[in-house]
C-alpha cells in the first residue's frame, strides 16, 4: 500500500475545475518533485491534501495509509503526519515562535493520545532541533515570522517539519525568494530529514532546488493533470525545452 | 471566496449563551419601593445612617438630574430606559448588623465562592508563606471588598491594612468614619453635575469602595472590589473613591458579574481617583457583566464614569481594562493631567460578540507642563457586535511640552461585526507632541489555516491569534488577573468562528 494514493482527483474553485483527473502514488522513503507552469494546479493540490477550505472536491479520492484523508479536518491530518511547508508563511504578531510550536506540537500529541510535553521536555527538544538546523535561539523568541527575512521564514518551516516529524511532507515552492546561500541551508535541512519512513512532495518551478534535493521521481503538471512522470533527468530536460509542449498537449 | 463564505456561515451559528456566572442567589432582600423621587433619595441616605451634609449633596444631585437628558452621541442603540421602573436600593436582609464575616449570610459567601472570590482570609493564609525576598506571585495576598447588589457585604484584610495606615472600607462606612476625607474629595474629580449617569449615581449611590493611602506608603497588597448584581430590575450604582496621598502607591482591581436575565439591568457607577504629588494609582478592571443571549436579549447596560486626577506633580494614574461583558458599554476612563510632569496611561482590551455594543475609550486632558500620556487600545469584534473606540487627547495652552502616544488596533472576526475609531485631538499650544496610530485587521483564513495545518483546532487557533493581539495590554494587569483575563477572553470568543 502506498503511503499516499490519489485517484482520479477532480477539484473546483468557484465553478472552475482546476484539477482534472489527477492520479499520484507516493511511497514511504520517496521524494517526488512536481514541476509545472503557474496555474497548473500545483499549489491547489498541496492545499487539498492538507485540507484548506474553499475548494470543492468534485470527484476522486485521497488515501493516506489507506484512510480517506478528505473526511478529516486539517488538524487531524496534521496529527496523522501530514505536513505542508507554505510558500508564503503567515505572520502571527504577539505569539512567540516558541509558544506557537509548543501549542501545535502538544495539540498533535494529544490527538495521537500521546503524553503532552512539559515545558522542560519541550525546551530540550526544540533546542536540539534548532541547533541541528543552526537556527539561533533568538529567532524562537520572536513573534511567529514577524520581521523574518524570506530565508528565515523558510528556515522556520523546515524547523517545524523537523520538530513535528511528519511522515508526509509537502513543500510548496519552498525555494521561492531564497538566495543561493539560503537555498543551500534549506536544502540541507530537507535532506537531513529524508528517511525510509518519510515521503516528500517537493513543488517547484525550477531545477535549482532539485540539484540540492535530488528527487526519486519528477512529475510534470499542466492544466490540472500530471502529464509525464520520470526520473530526476526529467528536470534537466524541462529546463532545456520548457513547459510549452505539455500545455499544448493538455 | 468560498472560504470566507464558510466563516460567515459559522459566525451565524454564534453562541454567546456560555456565560458562566449567570446563576442567581436566593436570599431575602430589602428593597426600596420602585422608582425615583426625593423620598427614595432620603430613604437611601437614612438606610445608610448618613450625616445631613451627605443627604444635601445627594438631593442637590437629584434636582440637577431632573433637568438633564440622556446623552445620545455614543454609537450605541437601545430602547429608552424607564427610570421609574427600577429599584434604586436592594440589600441582602441582614440578620443583625454585620460586623464580621461569620455574620454574613452563608448563601452570599457561597455565591462568592462559586465565583472564585476568596472572602475568607483564613483560606488565603493557609498557604505556605513565601520566604522574604522570594515573593511567590500566585500566593500574593489580595484584600477584597465584595459588593452585593447595592451593599458591601465583606471586606477582608482590614486589620493588616490598618497597620500600614491604609484605609480600605465600604464608602458608606467611610462617610461616617472619615467624613473629612470624603467631604474633601468626593465629587472633586467627577462633579455631581458632570453627566446624566454620574449625576444619577451621585443621587442614589448606595455603596462602593473607599481607599486612602497615607503619604509615603506603598500599599502592602493588591486591593480588589468584586461587584455582583443579583436582584431583578435593580440598578447598581456604586461609587468608588481612591486617594493616593503624596508619594504613595496603590494597585486596585475591580471585577464584575451578574445573573443571566431576560431583561436589561442598569449599571451606572462612578469611580474617582486622586493622585497627589509623586503618588501612583494603578486601576485594573475585568468587566464580565452578563452580555445578553445569542438573540441579543437581556444583558447589562453599563454606563460608567471613571476619571482620575493627577492633581500633584510627578503623579501617575494608569487604567487597565479588560471588557468582555455587558450588552452595552459606555465607558471612558480618563486622566486629568493637572500636576507638572504627571503621567496618564490607558490600556484597554474590549471584546464584543453576539449583539454586544461597545463605545469605550479614554480622555487625556493635559493641563500641566511636561505631562505625558499613553493610550493602547485593542478592540476585538466578533458576531454581530459593534465596537467603537472613542478618545480625546487635549493639551491646554499652559501644557507646554505635553506628549501623547495613541495606538488603536481593531481585530475583526467574521464580516457581520464592525470596528470604529473616533479620535479627537486638540492642541492649544505649539509645543505639544501627539502621535496617533490606528490599524484594523481581520483574522484571515490564511492565518487560521496555517495554525490548523500545524495541528491546532479552529478554536485554539483563534485563541492564539487573539492572545497575541492583546498581549501588550494583558502584560499590564496584575499577574493573577492576567491569567484570569486570558481565560475570559477565550470564553468570550468561544464559537465566534466555528
Amino acid at each position: 500500500m502506498a503511503l499516499l494514493e490519489i485517484r482520479d482527483l477532480h477539484v473546483g474553485v468557484e465553478d472552475r475545475e482546476v484539477i482534472r483527473g489527477l492520479d499520484l502514488n507516493v511511497d514511504a522513503g520517496e521524494v517526488h518533485a512536481i514541476m509545472g507552469p503557474n496555474g497548473s494546479g500545483k499549489s491547489t493540490l498541496s492545499h487539498v491534501i492538507a485540507g484548506k477550505l474553499g475548494y470543492e472536491i468534485t470527484g476522486g479520492q485521497i488515501l493516506f495509509r489507506g484512510e480517506n484523508l478528505l473526511r478529516m479536518e486539517p488538524n487531524e491530518r496534521a496529527a496523522k503526519g501530514v505536513f505542508l511547508g507554505f510558500q508564503y508563511p503567515v505572520e502571527i504578531p504577539g505569539v512567540t515562535t516558541m509558544n506557537f510550536l509548543r501549542a501545535a506540537l502538544n495539540a498533535q500529541r494529544k490527538a495521537r493520545d500521546q503524553q503532552e510535553f512539559s515545558t522542560p521536555e519541550f525546551l530540550k527538544r526544540i533546542r536540539e532541533v534548532a541547533g541541528s538546523l543552526n537556527i539561533p535561539q533568538d529567532m524562537l523568541k520572536r513573534g511567529v515570522n514577524v520581521g523574518f527575512s524570506g530565508g528565515e521564514k523558510k528556515r522556520n518551516e523546515i524547523l517545524q517539519m523537523a520538530l513535528f516529524e511528519p511522515s508526509l511532507c509537502i513543500l510548496d515552492e519552498i525555494d521561492s525568494g531564497l538566495d543561493i546561500d539560503a537555498l543551500r541551508i534549506v536544502a540541507s535541512g530537507i535532506n537531513a530529514l529524508r528517511s525510509p519512513e518519510r515521503a516528500m512532495i517537493v513543488i517547484t518551478h525550477y531545477r535549482r532546488l532539485l540539484d540540492h534535493v535530488v528527487p526519486d521521481v519528477v512529475h510534470v503538471m499542466s492544466r490540472g493533470r500530471i502529464m509525464k512522470s520520470a526520473g530526476k533527468e526529467l528536470a534537466l530536460e524541462l529546463e532545456a525545452s520548457g513547459y510549452a509542449q505539455f500545455e499544448d498537449a493538455a | 471566496m468560498v472560504a470566507v463564505q464558510e466563516t460567515v456561515e459559522r459566525v451565524k451559528r454564534i453562541d454567546v449563551d456560555q456565560y458562566r456566572y449567570g446563576f442567581e442567589t436566593l436570599i431575602d432582600s430589602e428593597k426600596a419601593p420602585k422608582g425615583l423621587s426625593e423620598e427614595i433619595v432620603k430613604f437611601i441616605s437614612q438606610k445608610k445612617n448618613e450625616p445631613a451634609w451627605m443627604l444635601q449633596w445627594r438631593l442637590k444631585a437629584y434636582r440637577r438630574w431632573l433637568t438633564m437628558t440622556e446623552p445620545t452621541w455614543a454609537r450605541v442603540d437601545y430602547p429608552k430606559i424607564d427610570f421609574q421602573d427600577l429599584y434604586y436600593y436592594a440589600a441582602p436582609k441582614p440578620k443583625k448588623s454585620v460586623s464580621s464575616l461569620d455574620e454574613v449570610d452563608p448563601e452570599i459567601l457561597k455565591t462568592y465562592e462559586k465565583l472564585g472570590i476568596p472572602l475568607r482570609e483564613v483560606a488565603m493564609l493557609e498557604g505556605v508563606e513565601p520566604k522574604p525576598g522570594e515573593e511567590d506571585p500566585a500566593r500574593r495576598k489580595i484584600a477584597v471588598d465584595a459588593v452585593f447588589d447595592s451593599v458591601s457585604v465583606a471586606t477582608t484584610f482590614k486589620a493588616e491594612l490598618k497597620k500600614a495606615g491604609v484605609i480600605f472600607m465600604p464608602i458608606s462606612e467611610a462617610i461616617r468614619e472619615h467624613p473629612e476625607l470624603v467631604q474633601k474629595y468626593l465629587g472633586s474629580v467627577v462633579p455631581t453635575s458632570d453627566n446624566f449617569y454620574a449625576t444619577l449615581n451621585s443621587a442614589v449611590f448606595s455603596d462602593g469602595s473607599f481607599v486612602y493611602v497615607p503619604p509615603g506608603v506603598r500599599c502592602p497588597m493588591e486591593l480588589s472590589t468584586y461587584f455582583r448584581i443579583n436582584e431583578r430590575n435593580t440598578g447598581q450604582f456604586e461609587r468608588t473613591l481612591i486617594i493616593a496621598d503624596k508619594g504613595s502607591y496603590v494597585s486596585y482591581l475591580e471585577g464584575c458579574t451578574a445573573p443571566q436575565r431576560d431583561e436589561n439591568q442598569l449599571h451606572a457607577a462612578v469611580v474617582e481617583l486622586v493622585a497627589l504629588d509623586d503618588a501612583e494609582i494603578k486601576y485594573s478592571t475585568v468587566q464580565n457583566w452578563y452580555p445578553g443571549n445569542s438573540e441579543g436579549k437581556g444583558g447589562i447596560y453599563n454606563f460608567v464614569t471613571k476619571r482620575g486626577d493627577c492633581r500633584g506633580a510627578n503623579s501617575k494614574i494608569s487604567w487597565t481594562q479588560v471588557e468582555t461583558g455587558s450588552a452595552i458599554t459606555w465607558k471612558y476612563p480618563s486622566c486629568i493631567l493637572r500636576g507638572d510632569n504627571s503621567r496618564g496611561e490607558f490600556y484597554s482590551i474590549a471584546i464584543s460578540n453576539g449583539f454586544q455594543q461597545v463605545d469605550s475609550g479614554t480622555k487625556m486632558i493635559h493641563l500641566g507642563k511636561n505631562t505625558s500620556s499613553r493610550i493602547i487600545s485593542k478592540g476585538i469584534a466578533a458576531g454581530k457586535s459593534q465596537n467603537t473606540y472613542r478618545g480625546l487627547v487635549t493639551a491646554h495652552r499652559k501644557a507646554l511640552g505635553a506628549r501623547n502616544f495613541t495606538a488603536c488596533d481593531s481585530l475583526l472576526i467574521g464580516d457581520k461585526c464592525g470596528a470604529h475609531t473616533v479620535p479627537y485631538i486638540e492642541a492649544k499650544n505649539s509645543s505639544a507632541t501627539f502621535e496617533h496610530e490606528a490599524t484594523t485587521s481581520k483574522i484571515s483564513e490564511d492565518v487560521l489555516f496555517y495554525c490548523i495545518q500545524r495541528g491546532l483546532s479552529q478554536e485554539e487557533a483563534v485563541g492564539l491569534v487573539v492572545n497575541g493581539f492583546v498581549k501588550q495590554v494583558l502584560q499590564k494587569l496584575p499577574m493573577e488577573f492576567a491569567v484570569e483575563a486570558q481565560k475570559l477572553i477565550s470564553i468570550s470568543l468561544d464559537g465566534s468562528v466555528g
